[in-house]
C-alpha cells in the first residue's frame, strides 16, 4: 500500500485519537450521554416483591460484593397486629437465598428491599473529609476508591446502613446504581433481574418516564423522611412500621 | 426444608455474631474500634492539661504553679500520640495528608489536621518554648557535645536571655496562653461535634455532645496532670506541695460537677423526651452496657470520686489522708472518663439504625486495632514525657545546678 506525504498527513491525527482511546479503556458512558439531562432514583413497589432474592444476588455478581456485605439487601416484616412498632425483621444473609417459610399465621408479612438511598442531602457525602465521596450532577451518590482514606465515618453517618468499608480495598463501598449500566442507556442489574418489576430504576428528569405518572397516583413514602435526607428510594406502599 | 435449614444456619451464624434481634446486614461488624476510643481520650488529656495550665498563667492561680510546666510536657506528650490511633484505623493511611491538600469544606473531620497543626505548633510547642527558652540558652551553654547541639537548636538562635528579652517572651507567652485556651476547647469541642453531629445515630447526636466533651476533657486531664505530679515528686522523693494539690483537687471537684450535670441533663432529656430511639438505648443501656455506663462510668467513675472530692472540701483531714483521697479520686475519675469515651463511640455502634438489635464488639489481642496496640498507645505519651522530662526539666530548682538531670 502506497502511503502518499499528504494521506499520511491527514491520517496521523485520526491514529492518534484511536490510540488514545484504545489507551484509555471503555468508555464509562456512551457519547450521548448528557449528565444533566437526567435525575436517578429508584421506585421499589413492596405490594410486588416476593422475597426470592435476585437482586441481591445480581448485584453481587455485576458489583463483585464481598460475601458478608450487600450493595441491597431484603427484608422480611412480620408485624402483628396489636405490635405494630415492634416488627419482627429478618434478612438471613441479605435475603440472598430467599426467605425460610414464614410459622405464623398471625399478623402481616411482607418483603421490603433496601439499597443506598442516593440521596441529595446525604449526611455520607457531608462528612466525607476528603470529598471521596460525592453526589454526580445525575443524582448519584458514588465511592472514589482511589481517594478513600477508609475513614468510616460515611459509614457511620447512613441512617439507613448501605454502606460498608470493602474487606479487601479498604474503602468505603456501596450501591453505585450500576452507574457502569445506566450511563449506557441500561437498566441496573438489580431491576433487570426482579421477576416481578418490584425495582425499578426512574430518571426524574425525563418526562417520559413512567414514574411521573405513578408519584401521581400512588401514595409513596421514602425510608427514615425525618432524616430529610433528600433520598430518592421511593417505596410504594411502605408499611408504617419498616425502618 | 432448605429454607429451614437455611433459618437454623443462620440462627448458628447469628448467635456466633453476637447479633441479638435484627441489624441492618452491613452493620453487624463494628466500623470504630477501640482506637478510636483512645482518640477522644487522649485529646481530652490535651486539652485539660493545658487549660490547667492556663489557671496559672492567665489566672494567676499560684497555688498550681509547680505542676504549670508539667502540664504543657504532659499535654505535648498526648498530643504527639493523639492522631497515631487515628492512622493506625485508616483503611488508607498513605492517604491522610489529602486532609491537608484536599480538605472537604462540609467534613467536620476534614478540619482535623488544621486544628490538629494549629495547637500544636500555634498554642503549645510555641508556649513551651517561650516559656522554655532562657533555660534553653542556659542549657546550650553548660552542656557538652550532641546535647549542646540539640540545645542550640532548640533555641532557634534566638539567644538573647536580657531581662527585656524574657519579659517580652513572658508577654508573648501570656497572649499565646489567652489564644490557647479556646483553641483547647476547640481541639476537644471539635472531637464531640465529630460524634453530636451524626444524625444517623441517636446515641450521638446532641448539641451537647462536644460540650461535655470539653468539660469531661478538663476533668480527665486536671486529674491526670495530679496523678503525674504526685507520682513524679514521689519518684523524685521530693515532698509534694499540698496547697498544689489541694487546688488542683479543688477544680476537680467544680469542672467534675459541672461535667456529671451536663451529662444528667443529658441523660433526663433523653428519658423524659423518649423519642422514637429511646426503647432501643434504654434496653442497651441496661444490657450490653450496664457495666462500662452504669457501674464503671457512673457509679465508679463519676459519683464515687465526686463523692471523695466533696468529703475533702467539707471535712478537715489529714494531710496524707487526703492525698490518698485525691489519688483514688483521680484514678477513678480517670477510669470513668475512659469508659465515657468508650461508651459513646462503641456504644454508639452497638445498636442498630433500624433500633431493632444489638451486636457485640469484640476486641481483638494483637491486631492493628486491637488492645495490645491500644495499650502501647496509652503508655507511648509516658515514655515521651519522661524524654521531654529529660530535656526540658520543669523544676527550676534543680536544672539550675544540674541542667540535664531532670528528675
Amino acid at each position: 500500500m502506497n502511503l502518499s506525504r499528504r494521506h499520511f498527513l491527514v491520517l496521523m491525527p485520526a491514529a492518534a485519537i484511536a490510540w488514545k482511546s484504545v489507551l484509555a479503556g471503555t468508555p464509562e458512558q456512551a457519547s450521548n450521554y448528557k449528565i444533566s439531562e437526567h435525575w436517578w432514583g429508584m421506585l421499589i413497589d413492596i405490594p410486588k416483591c416476593i422475597g426470592c432474592g435476585n437482586c441481591v444476588r445480581a448485584c453481587q455478581a455485576e458489583n463483585d460484593v464481598p460475601d458478608g456485605y450487600f450493595r441491597t439487601w431484603v427484608e422480611r416484616y412480620h408485624v402483628e397486629d396489636e405490635n405494630m412498632t415492634n416488627p419482627q425483621v429478618i434478612s438471613p444473609d441479605g435475603g440472598k437465598e430467599g426467605f425460610p417459610i414464614a410459622t405464623e399465621d398471625a399478623g402481616k408479612y411482607f418483603f421490603v428491599p433496601k439499597m443506598c438511598n442516593h440521596c441529595s442531602d446525604s449526611p455520607c457525602t457531608q462528612v466525607c473529609p476528603v470529598g471521596a465521596t460525592f453526589v454526580t450532577p445525575d443524582g448519584v451518590v458514588l465511592v472514589d476508591p482511589k481517594y478513600c482514606l477508609g475513614c468510616a465515618y460515611c459509614v457511620q453517618a447512613c441512617p439507613y446502613g448501605c454502606r460498608y468499608i470493602h474487606p479487601d480495598k479498604k474503602v468505603a463501598d456501596k450501591c453505585s446504581l450500576c452507574y457502569h449500566r445506566i450511563t449506557k442507556g441500561l437498566t441496573t442489574a438489580c431491576c433487570e433481574n426482579c421477576p416481578t418489576g418490584a425495582r425499578q430504576l426512574v430518571d426524574l428528569k425525563n418526562p417520559k418516564d413512567p414514574i411521573h405518572e405513578f408519584l401521581k397516583t400512588h401514595s409513596v413514602q421514602v425510608l427514615k423522611p425525618q432524616m430529610a435526607t433528600g433520598a430518592k428510594a421511593y417505596y410504594n406502599g411502605l408499611d408504617g412500621s419498616v425502618r | 426444608m432448605m429454607y429451614n435449614l437455611a433459618i437454623i444456619f443462620g440462627e448458628q451464624v447469628k448467635v456466633m455474631n453476637g447479633v441479638e434481634g435484627f441489624m441492618y446486614p452491613n452493620e453487624i461488624g463494628l466500623q470504630w474500634s477501640v482506637l478510636i476510643v483512645l482518640y477522644p481520650f487522649i485529646t481530652g488529656l490535651v486539652a485539660g492539661a493545658f487549660i490547667l495550665a492556663s489557671l496559672e498563667r492567665v489566672f494567676h492561680v499560684e497555688a498550681i504553679k509547680p505542676t504549670y510546666r508539667l502540664a504543657l510536657l504532659t499535654a505535648l506528650s498526648f498530643l504527639i500520640v493523639a492522631p497515631l490511633p487515628l492512622q493506625l484505623h485508616l483503611g488508607h493511611p498513605e492517604r491522610s495528608p489529602e486532609m491537608y491538600f484536599t480538605p472537604h469544606s462540609t467534613s467536620a473531620m476534614a478540619m482535623f489536621g488544621y486544628v490538629y497543626l494549629w495547637y500544636l505548633m500555634a498554642v503549645l510547642v510555641f508556649e513551651i518554648w517561650l516559656d522554655y527558652r532562657r533555660d534553653i540558652v542556659l542549657l546550650s551553654q553548660s552542656t557538652k557535645g550532641l546535647l549542646r547541639w540539640l540545645y542550640k537548636l532548640m533555641t532557634l538562635g534566638s539567644d538573647n536571655i536580657s531581662p527585656r528579652s524574657l519579659h517580652i517572651d513572658e508577654k508573648v507567652g501570656w497572649v499565646v496562653t489567652l489564644i490557647g485556651i479556646p483553641s483547647a476547647f476547640l481541639l476537644h469541642g471539635y472531637v464531640g461535634f465529630i460524634f453530636g453531629s451524626i444524625k444517623a445515630n441517636p446515641w450521638w447526636s446532641s448539641p451537647l455532645m462536644p460540650v461535655v466533651f470539653i468539660f469531661s476533657a478538663m476533668v480527665s486531664g486536671i486529674a491526670g496532670v495530679m496523678l503525674i505530679y504526685m507520682a513524679v515528686t514521689k519518684l523524685r522523693r521530693q515532698p509534694i506541695d499540698i496547697r498544689c494539690v489541694d487546688s488542683i483537687a479543688k477544680y476537680l471537684f467544680y469542672i467534675f460537677i459541672i461535667d456529671f450535670s451536663l451529662e444528667m441533663l443529658d441523660l433526663i432529656h433523653r428519658v423524659y423526651e423518649a423519642d422514637e430511639s429511646f426503647r432501643s438505648l434504654d434496653f442497651m443501656v441496661h444490657t450490653k452496657l450496664y457495666i462500662p455506663h452504669i457501674v464503671i462510668q457512673i457509679i465508679l467513675g463519676t459519683v464515687t470520686p465526686l463523692v471523695l472530692l466533696s468529703i475533702t472540701q467539707v471535712v478537715k483531714l489529714p494531710e496524707q489522708v487526703r492525698k490518698r483521697m485525691y489519688v483514688t479520686a483521680g484514678c477513678l475519675a480517670m477510669v470513668g472518663i475512659f469508659a465515657m469515651r468508650w461508651n459513646v463511640v462503641i456504644g454508639g455502634q452497638l445498636f442498630s439504625k433500624s433500633f431493632l438489635g444489638y451486636t457485640t464488639y469484640k476486641m481483638a489481642l494483637v491486631t492493628r486495632e486491637g488492645s495490645l496496640v491500644a495499650a502501647g498507645l496509652s503508655i507511648l505519651p509516658l515514655f515521651i514525657l519522661w524524654a521531654l522530662v529529660k530535656l526540658l526539666p520543669p523544676w527550676p530548682s534543680e536544672h539550675a545546678v544540674q541542667p540535664v538531670a531532670g528528675d
